[in-house]
């Protein structure tokens, strides 16, 4: 046998990446406390490099190494290029967070980087054990982050519940990813693929497909695995549910295109149908639920539900067009669900959390550019034109329509979101027509500000301009 | 250099809309001084490139320009875009704007001194600016659609802009609510459009024309409706609405609640206009419907007419101006039931000038007056306030139609052009703009001698503090003063009798009235010489005359004639009684069927069943799955193990 030295260019940005953030954190060791910004500005830094290298290098053929088991093709790029972005975001919006809060330390940035790390090899993986190995880099950041706030109980139950169920969601795919392996005697991917077809009796491939989807569902967090996400969005600080909430959703997306529509394509009507049941209860209880919330992080966090089933629909319908539209839908609802908790950000303050819905009464008067951002943000999830948001769900139903004998399936999605519609017109409601029950000024810092304007902007004119990002992701999955 | 042209349209547009939200959204940090001139910079960047593009159009001869600048969507074929169409009508209608708006905003900075909303008020007026252009250089129906709703948006704002005044919010509601009437309508006709053409675009559906002329619809079984006129129809009365024509002119009157700036900004010179040029623009449609026309020519005439002579028994010196806004608007109407499309545009045009003049001339007085508007309580000003007294006059003189006034040439024009009028009801069309002629005359001089002349009416204190206001407030008026004047001695020979616009305005050879009366025009002052010899100059002598003879020579007999003739002067001073009657009749009729309906249907059937039906069955389950959310890791753990097993078992098992 003999060694062949692997082509390391397809994964020069992950290498990198390893690279800075193991720099970072020898770096941080050595810098004190109050040039802490030091570390802030070399992860961003880092993070602005490997866009930099993955834009310069966008590929648009599919390129394989590590014998076979990491892939680079145009979604990962593409989905890659939006991870350093919502990355890049979140640090940006969590640093006044953390001063304010003694939590601006070096672990945050690197176990962030870390994390990033692990969405990367997610999102590139040609192979279940990379899949595995990405998966568990990432949540293992992300158990630590949540748990960040070491004195506070809240932070650290959650963090012990994600840990738990994320360890029973990992147990699951591992095993069922054993069972794939079973039937086909392969890990890699496309071999898995062509097995599978080849298969007579599905029924081992499809117990062992059913255990994969627990797994996918866990970490995109659809009902009914999804019993973490509210706890752990409102549990952990904000700048981590920033977190959360932004990216790795990015990268739990490429892990279903990895396992089901890389990986199972021949058994697209099997799981067809389980996603169906998955995207009906998610838009259903997320929807449902989030009606009952006071609490604006868990409300987001059911919102954050209900997109997934949103996402699913795209997915599901098994065409190249539906892996498109849910693409543009996590893109777009990664830049929302980044905006609504930056503006927690915004308002937030030492000893004020500002995650009460009550704690936006009349934010018009306070500030009306704040509830104008605000305005934007709810009304693009809710999916109302001309904003992001309508243009996301647009492109899923269209595609859920065109799909054979699934018209039922769009009607049952519009009913959700209009029942949906309900919590976030009612945060509008709250600011324009209540009187402010909180008078304290709003401060925050410039570059904060900026973003957040932009972001909120970007919200508008991308969807006033949707062609642009459609486009990218039609190319992207074709390629 | 048409890329160059395509960025100075959008700027256009832009302008006023940064500004406005500047003003709006940062109003509190840039303060009341910013907020003022970051919207007069953006309205008068608009303005100069407005008269750029005027320029362009009209001196230079460029080609009209047609195209889309944003696509947002298409859908089943139908596009929805954002597109300009920039010919000598829209050019002109986008001057006419955007100065006036900028007479407007200058002014304002001394009328809304000191008032809290101060910020706001520039952040609407830049709006309504940036909304009309749209809707002026829109090139297709869904575009003029949006800026006739966001127009009457900011009307319904503005009319209700000092919200703790009951009088105004009862006065926005009036207007929002009539509005909705018109716009029902206008809705109807630019979904008959669709459905007919197919299109949204004008210039299709104009080029398509042919394809849709007797065609009929059946809308009450057995009655064979022709499409075109049912379209027209429509859409006219969307512009009945917008252009408070009977009987859904209710609400402008009621508008004056507003601050002034905006009644001679919103409510004189261009909103109420847009209903005009609407149904200018269309011209190529309604020229086919005879019936359509009929039905234009004579709600313009009875809207001149009748309108008019409401203003003789007004006291309020804005609710004056504001019926005679009203008849104008008939004239403008009639001319556009005659055909007579360059008439009616032409006369729009003169009449933004001298009614925004009027009306921020009556503004100067209220101010100066300290926010009374009575006029009983005032005259003599003339010496007080000789710029607001001079340019009232030139803007009383230019409205009657005084020769060589901007007034005269763009109001004979429309009289001559309904006189030769052959389409049905042009008979009596011309009755009414002869007699409203000498209406105008009336209650223009009677609302002049009140206010600047005869006897001082006002208490000792208002006549010590009364001057001049300052110069923001008189170099709007003197700039308004200056197009009263000269405005129809400039374009007469091209508006009226010309081919000023071209083919944006599309009239049949035998509906050509202008043509007809061109033959025999010899430019400006042989028309002044001749109308020395026609009825409406003498009419509108005899109506000054009769002003000063009634109310400087003999102050006594109005008294009189109010006594003798009590019962015309009861249905006057009720308005026709049209009021009562909306009152009453739909408005009282609505809510009681509203609230038949709201408690038969709506609290028992929809809100019981359906809406709180539904709100309580999410609201319970919402109840019930959230406690779902117990907290405890097990139970989070079995939900996902029940998960899988129910997976199993479906997909599996079965």
């Amino acid at each position: 046998m003999n060694f062949e030295t692997p082509n390391i260019i397809p994964a020069i940005p992950e290498i990198t990446l390893l690279s800075l953030a193991c720099l970072i954190l020898v770096v941080d060791l050595f810098v004190k406390q109050e040039n802490r910004i030091i570390t802030y500005l070399l992860s961003q830094a880092s993070l602005l490099i490997v866009f930099l290298l993955t834009l310069f290098t966008f590929t648009t053929e599919t390129q394989f190494t590590f014998s076979n088991t990491f892939v680079r093709d145009s979604m990962s790029d593409v989905l890659k290029l939006g991870v350093y972005i919502s990355v890049f975001i979140v640090f940006l919006y969590a640093k006044d967070y953390l001063r304010q809060r003694d939590m601006f330390k070096g672990e945050f940035y690197v176990l962030g980087l870390f994390g990033v790390l692990g969405m990367m090899i997610l999102i590139s993986a040609h192979n279940l054990l990379t899949i595995y190995l990405g998966l568990e880099l990432l949540s293992l950041s992300m158990y630590a982050m949540v748990a960040m706030q070491r004195n506070s109980k809240a932070g650290s139950e959650a963090a012990m519940k994600y840990f738990v169920l994320g360890a029973i969601a990992s147990g699951m795919l591992l095993y069922g990813m054993s069972m794939i392996y079973g039937v086909t005697g392969s890990l890699d991917l496309a071999e898995i693929s062509q097995k599978v077809a080849e298969v007579s009796d599905q029924k081992l491939t499809i117990f062992g497909m059913v255990f994969l989807i627990v797994g996918i569902a866990f970490k995109l967090g659809a009902v009914p695995f999804h019993m973490w996400v509210p706890d752990v969005y409102h549990g952990a600080p904000t700048s981590v549910t920033l977190y959360i909430a932004s990216a790795p959703k990015i990268a739990a997306f490429a892990m279903l295109m990895r396992l089901l529509v890389d990986g199972l394509s021949s058994l697209q009507p099997h799981w067809q149908d389980i996603l169906i049941i998955l995207a009906i209860a998610s838009m259903g209880i997320g929807n449902i639920v989030a009606i009952a919330q006071g609490n604006l992080k868990r409300m987001l966090a059911y919102s954050a539900i209900s997109h997934v089933g949103f996402l699913l629909l795209g997915v599901l319908t098994g065409q190249q067009a539906g892996y498109a539209a849910s693409m543009f839908y996590v893109l777009s609802y990664v830049l929302m669900s980044l905006g609504s908790f930056g503006m927690i950000v915004l308002l937030s303050r030492k000893g004020f959390e500002a995650d009460n819905l009550a704690d936006y009464k009349g934010l018009n008067e306070r500030s009306p550019w704040a509830a104008f951002m605000m305005l934007i943000f709810m009304l693009s999830m809710a999916g109302v034109p001309p904003f992001l948001g309508f243009w996301a769900k647009f492109a899923v139903l269209k595609e859920v329509v065109a799909a054979d004998s699934l018209l039922w399936l769009a009607v049952v999605a519009v009913i959700f979101s209009i029942i949906g519609a309900f919590y976030y017109l009612r945060m509008i409601k709250l600011m324009y027509f209540d009187k402010p029950e909180d008078t304290q000024a709003i401060t925050a810092d410039l570059d904060l500000k900026v973003a957040l304007s932009t972001n909120s902007l970007m919200v508008l004119g991308l969807g006033l301009l949707p062609g642009g990002l459609m486009a990218l992701c039609i190319a992207a999955i074709a390629h | 250099m048409p890329d160059n042209m395509q960025t100075i349209y959008i700027w256009i547009v832009l302008a006023p809309l940064i500004g406005s939200i500047i003003a709006g959204l940062f109003g509190k940090k840039v303060g009341r001084a910013g907020a003022h001139w970051v919207t007069i910079i953006g309205v008068g960047v608009s303005c100069v490139l407005s008269i750029i593009v005027f320029k362009h159009m009209v001196f230079d001869g460029a080609d009209p320009f047609n195209g889309s600048v944003y696509t947002w969507l298409v859908s089943d074929g139908v596009k929805f875009e954002i597109g300009f169409l920039i010919d000598k009508l829209s050019a002109m209608m986008m001057v006419v704007v955007t100065f006036v708006s900028l007479m407007v905003h200058i002014y304002t900075i001394g009328y809304m001194h000191g008032d809290p909303g101060y910020q706001r008020f520039f952040s609407y007026i830049s709006l309504f600016t940036f909304s009309m252009l749209m809707l002026v250089m829109s090139n297709n129906f869904m575009q003029l659609f949006f800026g006739w709703e966001a127009v009457g948006l900011i009307s319904y704002l503005l009319i209700g802009f000092w919200f703790k005044k009951e009088t105004a919010i009862y006065a926005n509601m009036k207007a929002f609510l009539v509005n909705r009437v018109g716009d029902f309508g206008f809705l109807l006709g630019i979904a008959g459009v669709l459905m007919y053409f197919g299109t949204l675009d004008y210039a299709t559906v104009f080029a398509n024309t042919d394809s849709v002329v007797g065609k009929t619809i059946q809308i009450i079984p057995g009655s064979d409706w022709s499409v075109l006129t049912l379209i027209c129809i429509c859409l006219f009365i969307g512009a009945m609405g917008k252009s408070a024509q009977v009987p859904l002119h209710v609400w402008l009157p009621d508008s004056m609640e507003g601050p002034t700036p905006i009644s001679a900004l919103i409510h004189a010179a261009t909103m109420v206009t847009a209903g005009i040029y609407m149904v200018a623009r269309m011209s190529p449609l309604f020229e086919l419907s005879e019936t359509a026309l009929s039905f234009v020519i004579v709600i313009g005439a009875i809207t001149a007419l009748f309108m008019g002579l409401l203003g003789l028994v007004q006291n309020d010196i804005k609710r004056v101006v504001a019926y005679s806004t009203l008849s104008q608007l008939g004239y403008m109407t009639v001319a556009l039931g005659a055909s007579a499309y360059a008439a009616g545009i032409f006369h729009l045009m003169t009449h933004a000038f001298f009614k925004a003049l009027l009306f921020l001339a009556a503004g100067s007085v209220i101010i100066a007056m300290h926010h009374e508007q009575d006029m009983r309580k005032m005259g003599g000003l003339r010496k007080y306030m000789p710029i607001t007294w001079i340019t009232s006059l030139i803007g009383s003189l230019a409205l009657i139609g005084a020769p060589g006034f901007a007034g005269f040439f763009s109001k004979d024009s429309i009289i001559e052009a309904v006189g030769l009028s052959t389409i049905p009801g042009s008979g009596f069309a011309y009755f009414a703009v002869l007699g409203g002629v000498f209406v105008t005359a009336l209650y223009s001089f009677r609302m002049y001698f009140l206010v600047f002349h005869g006897k001082e009416r006002m208490d000792e204190h208002t006549r010590s503090h009364l001057h001049e206001p300052s110069w923001v407030v008189t170099v709007p008026l003197i700039l308004l003063a200056i197009p009263s004047v000269i405005i129809g001695f400039i374009f007469v020979s091209d508006m009226s009798f010309g081919n000023f616009f071209g083919d944006a305005i599309k009239v049949l050879p035998q509906h050509d009235v202008l043509g007809q009366l061109a033959e025999n025009y010899h430019g400006p002052f042989g028309m002044i010489l001749h109308s020395l010899v026609t009825w409406p100059f003498w009419l509108a002598l005899a109506g000054v005359a009769t002003a000063w003879f009634l109310y400087m020579k003999r102050p006594d007999i109005p008294g009189m004639i109010q006594d003798k003739l009590k019962f015309v002067h009861k249905v006057l001073d009720n308005k026709y009684y049209v009021d009562r009657f909306n009152e009453i009749v739909f408005a009282g009729g609505s809510r009681f069927l509203g609230k038949l309906l709201w408690q038969n249907g709506d609290v028992r059937v929809i809100d019981g069943v359906i809406i709180n039906g539904s709100a309580k069955t999410v609201g319970w389950i919402a109840g019930i799955v959230r406690r779902l959310q117990t907290g405890y890791l097990y139970n989070y753990a079995f939900a996902m193990i029940f998960g899988l097993l129910f997976l199993l078992g479906v997909f599996v098992l079965a």
